[in-house]
């Protein structure tokens, strides 16, 4: 008798999974609470580190998941999870009842809200914005402030929400220092005249081809790289904004008007995710993430039998990273199933 | 009269609009590695200057970038321009070059020139 999975979020992990399984013979079932899937890779514009269109990659998950059999459930959460007996029943928003012989949580993750850090002003100050917001602008190829001007000097703050106790984060997002990097390029390459400065605590270009892309940002693109934490935001009566930074490697504080500052949101654990942990008693870490089995050896494996994780519902990680960690719940899972479980 | 001791102290803060970075722009034009500096500060650590003194020459990468002229003229005489900053420099900086190109902008804008 063939099996069934349910793959929890459509997003990159999801549909990676959901393809792999369907392929292996396996029915899968995936569940999407937005009408559409594809997650943050439909608000991204370009890709780090190669500004690759994000399409391309959607495209190669929607053939992934094309012609296999797979249930598509959008618009659709769920009320109920539970096992018995080695078997799963997920209750869904619109009361349909699904069985599985084993569940895939790829419930991602959600930026950092940046309006919580009220000392930058987002949503209070007309031209601070988020990663996502300028991504949206690169989609339409208008960056403007918002009077409709083209800005001149623009700010780029680092870690928003990451390595920040005062909102709860102590961890490292680990991708927003690269889409900084990649987004300061991209102003510079749409406003040549413009300037772009980025502030921040460290550089952390620990991924391929992210030390070239900062190197280029320095030598072809002359952005100007602070090192310091911005402390805050005002707006002036000419309507910029003054920033106060310690440039630590100066040893002394800094200020500087800006027409625009982009808040580089961090990753944190899905409100969808937090809700699955909660109906189905998976563990997560003091981190809020999913807490995976083991760290080295079991990273898809959850605490509870049958249960799997893939993608950013257990850590940040970028694009490369979450089909390779979507791949490897899928051994694991036809690992499961084989057993006779 | 009675002197209470209060004095006025001057701004330590870096005002990045008021300060004039032509002399940034003149290394950036003629030596585009400047622009490559990751403030890593092996030059400096190298540095006989530096162990003797209170110079850094990642400091005053970053002094010249920001228009903290004043302290950066103060700083480059020290510099014996020996260039064992430039063997150790890991993103191919021409460090030497630097400090030998802030001298000769310092001359030109003295000169009005820049």
């Amino acid at each position: 008798m063939s099996k069934h999975v349910v793959v929890i979020g459509g997003g990159v992990a999801g549909l990676e999974v959901a393809g792999q399984l369907s392929r292996a013979g396996i029915e899968v079932s995936l569940i999407e609470k937005e009408s559409k899937t594809g997650g943050h890779l439909n608000n991204w514009h370009r890709l780090f580190p190669d500004r690759r269109n994000s399409i391309e990659v959607k495209e190669y998950l929607d053939g992934m998941t094309h012609n296999q059999r797979i249930i598509l459930l959008t618009n659709t959460t769920i009320e109920r999870f539970n096992r018995n007996k080695g078997h799963f029943s997920i209750t869904t928003n619109e009361g349909r009842e699904l069985t599985a012989d084993a569940v895939i949580v790829a419930t991602g993750f959600d930026l950092f809200k940046s309006a919580r850090k009220e000392e930058y002003g987002y949503g209070i100050y007309d031209n601070v914005i988020t990663s996502a917001d300028l991504e949206e602008m690169f989609r339409t190829g208008k960056i403007t402030l918002a009077n409709g001007s083209v800005p001149d000097t623009i700010g780029i703050v680092h870690c928003v929400g990451s390595r920040d106790e005062k909102v709860g984060n102590f961890y490292c997002s680990k991708l927003c220092c690269v889409t900084a990097v990649k987004q300061a390029v991209e102003l510079r390459e749409y406003l040549p005249e413009s300037k772009v400065f980025c502030f921040y605590m460290d550089m952390r270009m620990g991924g391929a081809f992210y030390e070239e892309l900062y190197r280029e940002a320095q030598e072809k693109w002359g952005v100007s790289f602070i090192r310091g934490k911005v402390s805050e935001a005002s707006e002036t009566i000419e309507n910029k904004l003054l920033i106060k930074v310690e440039d630590t490697l100066a040893g002394r504080p800094l200020k500087m008007k800006l027409d625009m500052l982009v808040l580089m949101a961090g990753m944190e654990m899905s409100e969808g995710g937090e809700k699955i942990a909660g109906l189905g008693g998976l563990n997560t870490g003091e981190n809020r993430f999913f807490a995976a089995a083991d760290n080295h050896f079991g990273s898809n494996k959850s605490n509870i039998e049958g249960v799997f994780f893939a993608g950013t519902c257990t850590a940040p990680m970028n694009i490369t990273e979450t089909i390779s960690h979507a791949r490897a719940a899928v051994v694991e899972v036809i690992d499961y199933l084989k057993d006779g479980k | 009269m009675d002197k209470f001791g209060y004095t006025i102290s001057k701004e330590r803060q870096i005002d990045y609009d008021s300060n004039n970075r032509g002399v940034a722009s003149y290394i950036f034009e003629k030596e585009p590695s400047f622009r490559l500096c990751i403030e890593c500060g092996g030059c400096s650590a190298t540095c006989t200057t530096a162990s003797f003194t209170d110079f850094s020459l990642r400091e005053l990468n970053i002094l010249i970038k920001r228009g903290e002229n004043d302290q950066v003229r103060q700083n480059l005489k020290k510099c014996m321009l020996c260039g064992k900053c430039t063997l150790v420099c890991p993103r191919g900086v021409n460090t030497r070059n630097i400090v030998v190109l802030a001298i000769k902008a310092f001359q030109k804008s003295d000169n009005y020139e820049i």
